[in-house]
């Protein structure tokens, strides 16, 4: 007989935090690309003597990610020492927020086949992130490592799921959601790739009377892992591991596990009997922190709009579909580029398909980001004079294709691009000379239209277009081919 | 003038003035005075003569252009636990041989800022961790008063320095009495000030949640003047605190008439040596007799502050010296793997005290064990500190003794971790509670080893401490010249 | 702490399990020594228990700052490389040596 095995998977996200400095000193968070120990001072080397500050803004990003996942601040925090020796950790002890997180019990609402469902955020703490280590081997065979602390002290939040998830769908569909949420908050780069964004899945399986009666079993831990194609694969790999060992009879060693990116399966780490003993304490070097009602509100009242909120805001207040909206809010800067080109040209049709046509084509085969748009070479006003250009008539169809090409290649706007281009609006009082031309050279064309087949008349427009090299308005053409034809 | 290195801070500071010294030739004083004692008493681990004779002569050059600060110029040594910059700072210890800081402790920016003379890294049980300044690893310091007696520890050999006229004053550090108790083995003022106060900020840590620097100095008025140029906020340290520091000086000399005084009846028990007791409580006869009104009060946790401290302490220290792996900086053992390494650095590195010490401290935080020692102690600590806010709510400070013996011949506790630790248990209760504590000399023993008298007060009331203390020396002639260590020059003791 | 385990000798295992948590490499006397130690230390302190800390908070700090000491985010430039590895007793490429790491951090 078949057991029906039932999947639980809860989700543990470390984050750095984009602030200007590190989390407990005034280095520059900015280590990327930097020669090794050039990021660092005598409080981010662990000198002796030397004591932790904490970032006011490291703090406020805290409570803004709090709130976001719709937890509760707690009105007391504190940093503890959570004691463990390694070379990457300077100090010997990481200070992070243990038993007073700075939030507790959210969720976030993830959709799911079945429907909208809360994933339950247990907790958001603040901590500072390690050096990080090299490992090399010399001419002789040696293998050594080497350490840099430029890393040492970047604010670090980490985020804390109850145990929720019931399929790697579910797990992954939630940590995308988180990501938007740290990325439109402005706090997180999400970057998984450079490990600013760090994935950890527990997973265990469990029959359905268990599930019935809330029983969990062993579960084992993947650690470090730097994308969503393999946290799906890890929790898979974890599910189908877990069932075999049970449907042999063999037990499952709670245990922390490595993801074996090579040969696409998890690997043992350590045991549970092997985990650390970290005696945290209170941090003496730093006071209790206190937040009153006020201060949490001014945060809430202020933090940035979140992506599935513009979303909900971009149907219901602009009348789009959920699907321009979704591609609308697909970066928290694309949206405010969207925006503010809507700011200086208020029709949503016209914006929002130049942008999700054209635009992203022109994106796309670019291989530029929206990420930033700030970058692009083309700005939301620029967008927002093509579209009213567009609009009015002002370009014509085929012109608007040649123009926006030409200004992302030069980055100038509409009216340098027309100029550059020589297109100007051919009037129709200076068309009759081409005219003249296509009908002569399209003597059959003439007759069959003549005859009844108005279709071939949209040839005829073509060729005229054709010959204006796209600057006549089309509609204009077609009218005065009527009128010659007298049709 | 006939013997400079015996000048107050002020007189130095006038003599100066007045064009009838320089630094250069205080200087010159002390380190003379100091080749004639240090084979003997050994204060430092590194005298700094070049250095002190340089900063000497920078500081003439400002006595000369005017308006120097009251320290310009004057000679002192600092507790070679504190960081100074390029200047090897050890904390008496065998893994930091050789470290130099890349920074100056925030109070050692404050002295340099007011121009004083550096005259070297002062002797001190390692890490801190002691009270007989013994458990250095370079060498033990020797009492001025009887070379064959511990100085008091940890701060030991900033406490002989003053004491042996080696320099006007010096900086220690006082974590369960470490300022308090040398200067009552030595004869010298020592002010240990509020938790917050003075900046930690570049002071190798021990326990963070007890650590403060203090002076030691000569006379009451010389450590006034010492506290008031270290003290204040230091953005740089999160429990420092931005209350304005006062004017200690103006405190020395205010009338005492009408303070209350609290006599702990838990400060005087069996065990403590009979000269102390009796020149204690002569010193409170003196304090009533000058106008104090003595007033019995009870500290009824006190037995429990020795245990609350050794388990409190520990606990930061195993924390405070995780970070000595001989990576970054320090005296790294070799070993066949990494962890080889890491713990042949450190069991080489540490001495039998603060391995002793990061042990108990990680027993005592361990899973299972941490709710019976840490969080125990921690509630403890709160008994011990409403202890003194009830009974400072009778009194404006309290007095006893700050160690129970005087000065104890060395070894005699070496052996005996428990033995050593009661040397400080009227010190560490204050410390416990964050308050400010002083010791001034008080008498003498039999054997003519000095006693001192401790008086704690409020948070942040070092000024009633000045006031108290300063009317008691002026009153008693415990801190003259003439009853100085009498250490001789050119042998014979 | 319960006074019956307080009074009983501190097992030489668990002495060498400290000795690996704190990363000392400590001589079999040593380690004798220490349980020694630490077992009258232990009976000494284990007195705390007498006391009735019910309804007490844990005081972890004496003194407390009035409000959140917190600095404001505005970058500085760190120390020169030189600096900061100039106490290190092996460097290579600005970077500190150490025998290979094997295992990945917690």
């Amino acid at each position: 007989m078949s057991i029906e095995w039932k999947v639980v998977v809860g989700l543990e996200v470390h984050t750095q935090l984009l602030t200007q400095s590190k989390m407990f000193c005034a280095c520059p968070n900015d280590y990327a690309g930097a020669e090794p120990n050039t990021h660092v001072c005598p409080i981010c080397l662990g000198a002796p003597g030397m004591m932790p500050v904490v970032n006011a803004e490291a703090l406020r990003y805290g409570i803004m990610a709090a709130l976001a996942l719709n937890c509760h601040v707690p009105p007391f925090s504190w940093f503890e020492r959570k004691n463990y020796p390694y070379p990457d950790l300077v100090k010997g002890f990481q200070l992070t927020q243990y038993k007073y997180p700075i939030g507790a019990e959210g969720f976030i609402d993830i959709e799911t086949e079945a429907g909208t469902k809360p994933f339950r955020v247990n907790r958001v703490h603040l901590e500072e992130d390690t050096a990080k280590n090299s490992h090399l081997t010399s001419f002789s065979g040696e293998h050594y490592s080497l350490v840099d602390c430029n890393r040492a002290g970047v604010p670090l939040m980490e985020i804390v799921t109850e145990p929720d998830g019931r399929s790697a769908d579910e797990a992954v569909a939630y940590l995308r959601k988180l990501r938007d949420i740290l990325i439109f908050l402005g706090i997180a780069s999400g970057r998984m790739e450079d490990g600013a964004m760090r994935l950890e899945a527990n997973i265990s399986v469990r029959t359905a009377e268990e599930e019935a009666q809330g029983i969990l079993r062993k579960r084992c831990e993947v650690k470090n892992i730097n994308s969503f194609d393999v946290v799906r694969q890890a929790i898979e790999y974890e599910i189908k591991r877990h069932i075999r060992a049970y449907e042999r009879g063999e037990e499952v060693v709670q245990a922390t596990m490595g993801w074996d990116a090579e040969n696409g399966r998890t690997v043992f780490q350590r045991s549970k009997e092997e985990a650390h003993d970290y005696r945290y304490f209170p941090e003496p070097d730093l006071p209790p922190l206190r937040f009153t009602e006020a201060e949490v509100d001014a945060i809430r009242l202020t933090r940035p709009e979140l992506k599935h909120e513009i979303i909900v805001r971009y149907e219901s207040s602009l009348g789009l579909d959920r699907y321009r909206a979704e591609l609308l809010a697909q970066s928290r800067s694309f949206s405010a580029y969207f925006e503010a080109a809507l700011g200086l040209f208020a029709n949503v049709d016209r914006v929002a398909n130049v942008l999700l046509g054209d635009f992203l084509a022109q994106v796309n085969d670019r291989g530029l980001s929206l990420d930033d748009c700030a970058l692009l070479p083309v700005s939301a006003a620029d967008i927002a004079e093509l579209a009213r250009q567009w609009d009015s008539g002002d370009l014509t169809g085929p012109q608007f294709k040649q123009v926006l090409p030409y200004m992302f290649d030069k980055g100038v706007g509409v009216e340098p691009a027309k100029a550059d281009l020589g297109i100007r609006k051919a009037e129709a009082s200076t068309l009759g000379p081409v005219l003249d031309e296509v009908l002569a050279a399209n003597a059959d064309a003439v007759q069959k239209i003549q005859s009844g087949n108005t279709k071939v008349m949209g040839f005829l427009v073509g060729q005229v277009m054709k010959a204006t090299r796209g600057q006549a308005d089309p509609k204009d053409v077609e009218k005065l081919l009527c009128g010659r034809l007298g049709v | 003038m006939s013997d400079l290195t015996h000048l107050t801070i002020e007189q130095a500071a006038a003599a100066l003035r007045a064009g009838e010294t320089s630094s250069v030739e205080l200087t010159q004083a002390v380190l003379a005075r100091s080749e004639q004692v240090e084979p003997t008493i050994a204060s430092y681990i590194l005298p700094t003569p070049e250095q002190a004779l340089a900063m000497a002569a920078a500081a003439d050059q400002r006595l000369q252009a005017g308006d120097a600060p009251l320290l310009c110029g004057i000679p002192g040594a600092i507790k070679d636990l504190i960081c100074t910059e390029g200047v090897q700072t050890t904390a008496g210890s065998r893994i930091l041989e050789g470290y130099r800081p890349i920074y100056d402790a925030f109070v050692v920016k404050q002295l340099r800022a007011a121009g004083y003379v550096m005259t070297g890294k002062a002797n001190l049980d390692e890490f801190a961790m002691g009270s007989s300044c013994e458990t250095s690893a370079y060498h033990p310091t020797r009492n001025p008063f009887c070379p064959d007696c511990v100085p008091g520890g940890s701060s030991g050999g900033s406490a002989t320095a003053v004491a042996a006229d080696q320099a006007f004053f010096s900086l220690g550090t006082d974590t369960g009495g470490s300022i308090r108790q040398p200067a009552s083995l030595c004869g010298v003022v020592g002010l240990k000030p509020t938790y917050g106060r003075v900046s930690r900020w570049g002071v190798i840590a021990m326990a963070s949640s007890l650590d403060q620097v203090g002076p030691f100095a000569r006379t009451v008025r010389d450590c006034a003047a010492v506290a008031e140029c270290i003290s204040g906020r230091d953005e740089l340290d999160s429990t420092s605190s931005a209350r304005l520091v006062p004017d200690y000086r103006a405190a020395c000399g205010r009338d005492i008439k009408g303070l209350r005084i609290g006599v702990p009846r838990e400060y005087f028990i069996d065990g403590m040596e009979p000269a102390v007791s009796a020149s204690v409580r002569a010193a409170i006869e003196q304090l009533v007799s000058l106008g104090a009104e003595a007033v019995e009060v009870s500290l009824p946790h006190t037995e429990y502050g020795l245990s609350t401290y050794y388990v409190i302490m520990p606990c930061e220290v195993s924390a405070n010296l995780a970070r000595f792996d001989g990576i970054r900086y320090g005296v790294p053992k070799p070993g066949e793997t990494m962890w080889d390494a890491y713990s042949n650095t450190r069991g080489a590195g540490f001495g039998a005290e603060v391995k002793r010490r990061i042990m108990l401290g990680t027993y005592a935080l361990s899973a299972g064990y941490a709710e019976a020692y840490y969080v125990q102690a921690q509630k403890v600590r709160t008994l011990i500190r409403d202890d003194f806010a009830k009974a400072f709510e009778q009194v404006d400070a309290i007095v006893g003794p700050a160690s129970p013996t005087t000065a104890f011949p060395l070894g005699a506790k070496l052996d005996d971790p428990v033995q050593m630790y009661l040397s400080d248990v009227f010190t560490l209760p204050a410390s416990l509670a964050g308050l400010p504590g002083i010791c001034i000399p008080c008498g003498f023993d039999e054997q003519s080893k000095p006693i001192g008298l401790q008086l704690i007060g409020r948070h942040w009331e070092e000024e009633t401490l000045f006031s108290l203390s300063y009317a008691f020396e002026q009153s008693t002639p415990w801190s003259l010249p003439s009853n100085r260590a009498r250490i001789t020059v050119g042998g014979g003791l | 702490m319960p006074e019956s385990t307080a009074r009983t000798q501190v097992p030489i295992e668990d002495v060498q399990h400290l000795a690996w948590l704190a990363r000392l490499s400590l001589t079999e006397a040593e380690i004798a020594k220490y349980a020694t130690d630490l077992t009258n230390i232990l009976h000494h302190v284990a007195r705390l228990n007498e006391v009735d800390v019910s309804n007490i908070e844990p005081t972890a700090m004496a003194v407390e700052a009035e409000g959140n000491v917190v600095r404001p985010d505005v970058p500085r430039p760190s120390m020169p490389q030189e600096r900061i590895i100039a106490n290190a007793a092996d460097t290579e490429s600005g970077a500190f040596r150490v025998r290979a790491i094997l295992e990945e951090s917690a």
